[in-house]
């Protein structure tokens, strides 16, 4: 009996992402979780389970080996730290930009100016490799609304098109980071189920492409 | 505080209750017989210690996992060990002072300022061995032979063996010059196996076309025992340091596979855990349904130095409460006798004699009516016919009460 490989997920835009490349992998959910209940779907492969998860809590599954496999944002695994996991494979995929955000005619009030952000680990190091002293203020959405009601002075936040920005006077300051989605491993699977993990990883490598 | 939230144990700090305590101490006490069965003589090192001993030689590792606190005799700072291999390297190099091969074990309660891993004890009970003075494979062989029986012993099945060496890492930086500053980037991506920003190092560096692309197989090199000829081809030019690893595994991979042959083994070149103290072989027992390590060791030769002698040492360590909560510990009990609260000469010694013979026998208290199946007793010692003798309680039989 082989044990079963359990692969972590985010709905929504990461999941529509991953399918195709978990297909060239011969590995295709029998349930879609946009409309099924099911937390745990079976896929054609009797041995290999998705698990649907909110995307913060990928890294976390899979360090403490709940999942063996996962794809999780690159804005993610820096917040998380990455302690535990290997991440072998950019995917390509759900790209965006992390980026300091505020109002274009922002004057800097003080010489500690309040970022609101829900990547907090990130952003502290971002401002002390600057050698900026910043007040980092923990929200979990709505960023854009923060500047506009005096909450803070800029945002960090993954920016795609833009258009939300836009929308609320706001734009682009600073780059942080590009985004992209990694595939992660659980450092013990990597170690006892190479043989799989492998297969899995070289043949998504060939469907994203150089 | 609130009244209610008086009973709470700090965060990571457990307590063992009983049967757990009892089946600990089994383990533990199982274990010492094993390692004594191997010569391995048991060191009893302080849980506190002067910090600039307690931290030599492991680099940063352990400083953030250390405790402090200021000794009000000399005003030094002392620590609570977080670690007890620096201890015994201190103990091996500057007390013992032997010349040959010194086999040391020790088990205590280490304690650390941060849980890591699973389950999130900062109070682990540590259990493990140390070799000093023999620099080759065979003692790196003795002591993982000895990780592998401690888990057979802690009745863990299905272990999975991971080997690497981290002279090859290092010597790979060695010549490629790269500095301290892209070091610590390049094994921090090693640590994560973030081929993509490895790539991305290696390009923006423009080191030499045979640095890049050991780096890169390096990466890559992890798997099932034919890494190591898989490696023979990428890194054949690396130099003498690093073929002299390769033939370490080899010969360690070999002799496993002589005396083990149904042990699964992985090879991962880029493991690096303990890179700032280890020198050479590094090894890890994985276990299914386990998401770390439970038991892992591994090659450190330099530490004694500080200590005035540099000696090659090996070993491994396991904490004692992750090998008893994933092991399927043998039954220990023993039948248990319940007395009645009678002062006679005959059970009196009846009590004694059994006690004698590693029985275990709860002798009712006077004016206590607790039946004996409450007190976990399957036995009762009763009078029958002026005698005593011993009688099983059985199922079907009302619960007997003592007075």
């Amino acid at each position: 009996m082989t044990a079963p490989l359990t692969i972590a997920l985010s709905k929504g835009r990461i999941f529509q992402e991953t399918l195709p490349l978990l297909a060239a992998a011969g590995i295709v959910p029998t349930d879609d979780p946009e409309t099924s209940r099911k937390l745990i779907l079976d896929t054609t492969q009797p041995d290999v389970k998705l698990v649907i998860i909110r995307a913060t809590d990928v890294p976390i599954y899979v360090q403490y080996g709940a999942a063996d496999l996962g794809v999780a944002g690159k804005d993610v695994l820096m917040e998380h730290g990455g302690e535990g996991l290997y991440e072998p494979l950019d995917l390509k995929i759900a790209r965006c930009r992390l980026m300091v955000a505020g109002r274009p005619d922002q004057q800097t009030r003080s010489n500690r100016p309040r970022i609101a952000t829900k990547f907090v680990n990130t952003t502290r190091r971002y401002y002390a490799d600057q050698g900026r002293q910043v007040e980092v203020i923990k929200l979990y959405g709505s960023m854009e609304l923060a500047p506009l009601v005096g909450l803070a002075d800029y945002i960090v936040d993954v920016v795609d098109t833009g258009k939300t920005l836009q929308a609320n006077g706001l734009a682009p300051l600073e780059h942080i980071a590009d985004i992209s989605s990694r595939l992660i491993v659980n450092k013990a699977a990597m170690k006892m189920k190479h043989a799989r993990v492998k297969a899995v990883m070289a043949r998504m490598a060939v469907a994203i492409g150089p | 505080m609130i009244p209610e939230d008086r009973w709470l144990l700090p965060e990571g700090i457990e307590e063992i209750l009983p049967p757990a305590a009892r089946q600990m101490e089994g383990l533990r006490r199982e274990l010492l017989d094993l390692y004594e069965s191997w010569g391995y003589e048991l060191v009893v090192p302080p849980l506190i210690e002067f910090l600039d001993s307690l931290l030599t030689g492991t680099g940063n590792d352990l400083e953030l996992q250390t405790f402090k606190l200021t000794d009000q005799l000399s005003g030094r700072m002392m620590g609570v060990r977080a670690d007890m291999t620096p201890q015994v390297a201190r103990i091996d190099a500057h007390l013992l002072k032997r010349a040959g091969p010194t086999r040391l074990c020790y088990m205590g309660e280490v304690l650390r300022t941060r849980a890591d891993g699973f389950g999130g004890s900062r109070s682990p009970y540590q259990a493990g061995v140390e070799l000093y003075g023999h620099r080759g494979h065979e003692s790196d062989l003795e002591v993982l032979t000895l990780m592998l029986e401690t888990l057979r012993v802690a009745g863990i099945g299905e272990v999975h063996l991971d080997l690497g060496h981290v002279a090859i890492f290092r010597e790979l930086v060695r010549r490629a010059d790269l500095g301290q500053e892209r070091e610590a980037l390049l094994f921090e991506a090693l640590q994560r196996k973030a081929l993509p920003e490895i790539r991305q190092y290696l390009v923006a560096w423009s080191l030499p076309a045979s640095c890049t692309a050991w780096f890169l197989a390096l990466a890559e090199l992890n798997g099932g025992v034919e890494v190591l000829d898989e490696a023979e081809v990428y890194l054949t030019e690396a130099g003498a340091a690093v073929r002299e690893a390769l033939s370490v595994l080899r010969n360690l991979t070999a002799a496993l596979r002589r005396q083990r042959p149904e042990l699964p083994i992985h090879v991962d070149l880029a493991e690096l855990r303990g890179y700032h103290y280890h020198t050479g072989v590094v090894f890890a027992a994985y276990v299914t349904g386990q998401g770390q390590a439970v038991a892992q060791g591994g090659r450190y030769d330099e530490i004694g130095q500080v200590f005035g002698r540099a000696r090659p040492a090996t070993g491994f360590s396991a904490d004692l409460a992750t090998l008893l909560r994933i092991g399927a510990t043998p039954d220990r009990t023993r039948r248990v006798i319940g007395a009645p609260a009678e002062t006679d000469a005959a059970l009196e010694r009846w009590i004694a004699e059994l006690r004698g013979r590693g029985e275990r026998v709860i002798q009712a208290l006077p004016g206590v009516a607790v039946g004996l199946l409450e007190l976990g007793c399957d036995h009762v010692l009763m009078r029958r016919d002026g005698a005593w003798s011993v009688v099983p309680i059985a199922g079907s039989v009302p619960q007997k009460r003592l007075e």
